[in-house]
């Protein structure tokens, strides 16, 4: 797998006390503490221009009631398509709004609902995996074949399906999204759990007779809680591009909602005139996810150094 | 092919069954979960008015919308399977009929979007795979890492901006010549390459780093002939397992692309049907997107065990499964 000509990635911090590494899914480190997770972290490029990106615009979007200078909503019809100007530092769109405020508020709608979507498809997902991947037998057997089922056939179809009887709109967005998202982190977790359980420190904690509930959680999710985290932060740039994709067709927030997605859309009728009201949101999705995809690249590096 | 994989072929299809009957059930729920009376609704969008209480008798039995869900399901199981996907609230044509008459131009944008997502893929991650962490390459994960990131949408918009606005090139709209596919197929297929190019970069550093290219190496076969042959040859699999499996995507999911520059195809069809609440339509989309991509996953499956019968039989979905199901 590692490139002949090459020696083998050294990992950059060494004698960790970790030891344990044989025995856990190949090439993940369980039990990093959090400090040295933190330090490699920071010491990552990729991660830290991803962390950057990210908590700038999850800051503005945090902040928009205070920072944004006007309000979103406020029309100002008889001053549309301005250019920048000293009051309207990015100027109007269509209806005289000012652009600035808009993409701050938008930053709500698109970037802290992808994230809480994607914080609670986690959640879901996690504890039926944890719950077919420790208790076995029949659960195992039922949640499983569901989720063969529903990964047979791609999400977007669920997501249509619910949108298409509930009609348009960001809440029944977010429910067909919570419909579809739980079952791939469910398999996930579920192989992780099932190596976990085979770990001498669970296998003992077992024998000593600990009530099934601690063992979970003081044993088995901490191993499984570097992979989840790769996979939170790649699964909520996925849905901030399929939210705002989803907005832009029409399908999810709903004018005059400011949402980069449907921004967007709302920009097409004055493309010739002023394509930057295409741009600015454009862009914004772009840096978000590569935010979100930097940083799973950054942390799928420093946890699992035999990737890189 | 050995037992297992006979073994493994009757149980990759018997698994079509609960798999289509869900996507079935998926698609009968749809239109019997949707907000007010089916038939009320059937009525009041083919004649322009809502019925009175006699109509609506007349056109829930000519349905059989007063037979049990059960039985109703059953009914609508087998239309389906006969190719019978009911008839469109809107043009009161044949679903099936509707969806076939889209596919064509759907089917070429996708060919097409294919068609420049390898162009660029294959090149980019040979390159980048023998210039492994050197300038060149950083460059490409950049620039494959922006690909990634960068919506469809906003790239057809971008490229609308520069070639049909600014320049006047091409034509941002509709279905005809090479100017009209050209654009679309860029908007569709970038993203892709993106996916591909990391694809092909990983897999081929792989196999050079096997045995057999050593000893190919070592017996002094010039280095870009032991690329050529060896590398790319053994590292093409995954690729176009991959490859394969992006092209049910696009076939499946080329709405937005579709929507922008108005072309004609089955994605244009069913965001039309949701928003004319036209279910007969969606739903005859879900079956049928549904059943392409769920074939398509199957032949894939079966072609990856053929190119490499050492496959663990149970590992390909890691390559997309879990963690790339798109939404969008």
């Amino acid at each position: 797998m590692v490139d002949a000509t090459e020696p083998p990635a050294v990992d950059v911090v060494p004698a960790t006390p970790i030891t344990l590494r044989r025995d856990a899914t190949p090439g993940w480190e369980p039990d990093l503490p959090a400090s040295l997770l933190l330090r490699r972290l920071l010491a990552d490029r990729t991660a830290v221009i991803g962390l950057v990106i990210l908590t700038v615009l999850v800051a503005a979007a945090v902040l928009a009631p205070w920072v944004a200078p006007h309000d979103p909503a406020a029309q100002d019809v008889l001053n549309k398509h301005a250019g920048p100007s000293g009051s309207h530092l990015l100027g109007t769109d269509q209806l005289g709004r000012d652009e600035l405020s808009r993409l701050l508020w938008g930053a709500r709608a698109s970037l802290l609902t992808s994230m809480l979507l994607g914080t609670a498809v986690l959640v879901i997902g996690s504890a039926v995996g944890t719950l077919a991947g420790f208790v076995g037998g029949l659960v195992d057997a039922i949640a499983m074949r569901i989720v063969d089922v529903m990964l047979a056939f791609p999400n977007f179809l669920l997501v249509l399906v619910v949108v298409g009887s509930l009609g348009p709109g960001l809440f029944n967005l977010s429910v067909a999204f919570l419909l579809a998202g739980w079952v791939g982190y469910a398999r996930v977790v579920r192989g992780l759990v099932l190596s976990a359980r085979e770990r001498p420190h669970v296998e003992t904690a077992r024998a000593l007779g600990f009530r099934p509930a601690r063992v979970v959680l003081r044993h088995v999710l901490p191993t499984v809680l570097g992979p989840v985290t790769v996979l939170w932060t790649v699964r909520s740039g996925q849905l901030l591009l399929a939210l705002a994709a989803l907005s832009f067709l029409g399908l999810g927030a709903q004018p005059p909602t400011a949402e980069w997605g449907s921004m967007l859309n709302s920009a097409r009728d004055s493309l010739a005139v002023n394509p930057a009201l295409m741009i600015y949101p454009g862009l914004l999705i772009t840096v978000a996810a590569l935010g979100f995809n930097l940083l799973g690249d950054g942390l799928r590096d420093i946890l699992d150094p035999a990737s890189r | 092919m050995g037992t297992s994989q006979t073994a493994h072929l009757v149980r990759r299809v018997l698994y079509l069954v609960p798999t289509w009957l869900g996507l079935s059930l998926l698609a009968f729920v749809l239109g019997n979960v949707a907000p007010g009376d089916p038939g009320r609704a059937f009525f009041t969008r083919t004649r322009g008015r809502p019925p009175t209480p006699e109509e609506l008798a007349l056109v829930r039995e000519q349905f059989n919308l007063d037979d049990p869900l059960l039985v109703r399901f059953g009914h609508w199981v087998l239309d389906a399977m006969r190719g019978d996907l009911g008839t469109s609230f809107s043009t009161r044509r044949p679903v099936t009929e509707e969806l076939l008459s889209r596919f064509p131009a759907t089917l070429q944008l996708a060919v097409a979007a294919m068609v420049v997502a390898l162009v660029i893929a294959l090149p980019v991650g040979i390159v980048a795979a023998l210039h492994r962490n050197r300038l060149i390459d950083q460059a490409l994960r950049a620039a494959s890492m922006l690909g990634a990131s960068m919506p469809g949408f906003f790239l057809a918009y971008l490229l609308i901006i520069v070639f049909s606005v600014k320049l006047g090139l091409l034509p941002a709209i509709g279905r005809g010549g090479l100017e009209n596919l050209l654009m679309p197929a860029l908007a569709l297929g970038l993203g892709e390459s993106a996916v591909l190019a990391r694809l092909m970069r990983s897999s081929l550093l792989e196999v050079l780093g096997e045995n057999y290219v050593r000893t190919a190496r070592a017996k002094g076969l010039p280095g870009w002939k032991v690329v050529l042959r060896h590398g790319v040859g053994n590292s093409l699999g995954a690729v176009v397992t991959e490859a394969a499996l992006t092209f049910g995507f696009l076939l499946a999911f080329s709405a937005i692309i579709e929507q922008i520059f108005v072309w004609p195809g089955i994605g244009r069809l069913v965001l039309e049907a949701i928003t004319q609440r036209d279910y007969p339509v969606i739903q005859g989309f879900v079956v049928f997107a549904g059943t392409v991509f769920v074939l398509l996953n199957l032949v894939v499956d079966l072609i990856y065990v053929r190119l490499d019968p050492r496959v663990n039989l149970g590992s390909r979905r890691s390559l997309r499964g879990d963690l790339g199901s798109r939404d969008g």
